[in-house]
């Protein structure tokens, strides 16, 4: 899976990174700015309830950065320190918002139990096929096309806003930020079953979205 | 293994997590199984445009406000 954010290819490593803001390098700042704050406002909409307060959360980290740089001790990596302070300050906003995960209650719960694929869709104990689908998955218009690639993303975004909130955090941390498991088990403080079971029921729910989308295109 | 346990290693195969016993019942099933291919492609193609929702950035006041902050902060 993608271990670091698309993004960070252009930019040095953390040893430079953190030196040169160390020196006050203006650059180096806008360029960490500009690198990460896209991903930022994604992760931050996944806490609080509109873009106005992601915008606020981003910035409010950004002066937490300046804060703490000083004194940073690369334990983590700079990203993952960033993203850090970046779901406090998200978690914080979202209480006040009243759109937040329950703190520390990242675990999964009843919604996050049973079949990820409608039981209706696969053959019962009767059949000479059990557990088999009755018919494969419909297919689904090229991505290739630009129209379609548009609308999957219209749909996977308000698809996933509708998420539960633990799926919604790490699904847009795993696949929209791009961080590793490991990052993420390390940001929420869950454990890696726990992080797979909130990746794998969002990213099905969200398939199912897709696809319902899609079906729909082919009946009008 | 049926369709509808293999639904459920869909995550758990891309983030190669199975038991290697495991995996190759998954993987025996996906060469047999065209709408289990399918299912697991669609996953592929949802995961990768999760990664190009729309780039946006922060707005160039709230950008301006964080650099001058930073060019007025004290030296560590």
């Amino acid at each position: 899976m993608v271990e670091t954010a698309p993004s960070d290819s252009a930019l040095p490593g953390d040893v430079v990174i953190v030196a040169r803001l160390r020196a006050r390098d203006e650059t180096m700042f806008a360029e960490l700015i500009d690198a990460w704050s896209p991903g930022m406002l994604r992760a931050a909409r996944a806490y609080v309830a509109d873009e106005h307060s992601a915008h606020d959360v981003v910035q409010e980290t950004w002066l937490g950065v300046l804060r703490g740089v000083d004194r940073f001790e690369a334990r983590s990596s700079l990203r993952t320190w960033v993203y850090r302070i970046l779901i406090n300050k998200a978690r914080t906003r979202g209480v006040r918002d009243a759109r937040t995960v329950p703190v520390g209650d990242l675990g999964t719960t009843g919604d996050d139990h049973g079949p990820t694929v409608d039981p209706a869709r696969f053959r019962g104990a009767g059949d000479p096929y059990p557990g088999h689908w009755h018919s494969s998955p419909p297919a689904w218009p090229s991505p290739e096309d630009g129209a379609v690639a548009a609308e999957t993303r219209r749909e996977l975004a308000a698809a996933l806003a509708g998420l539960p909130a633990r799926q919604r955090v790490v699904v847009t941390l795993r696949d929209v930020t791009g961080h590793s498991g490991d990052e993420v088990c390390e940001l929420l403080s869950i454990s890696a079953a726990n992080q797979r079971v909130l990746l794998h029921r969002g990213r099905a729910a969200l398939r199912a979205a897709l696809e319902r989308r899609w079906a729909e295109e082919a009946r009008s | 293994m049926n369709c509808d346990e293999f639904v459920e290693l869909v995550t758990a195969y891309l983030d190669g997590a199975l038991e290697p016993a495991v995996e190759q019942r998954f993987a025996e099933h996906l060469t047999e199984c065209d709408g289990c291919d399918r299912y697991l492609e669609q996953i592929r193609t949802t995961v990768a445009a999760l990664g190009q929702l729309p780039e946006q950035g922060l707005a160039a006041d709230a950008r301006d406000r964080l650099l001058a902050a930073f060019r007025d902060w004290p030296a560590g």
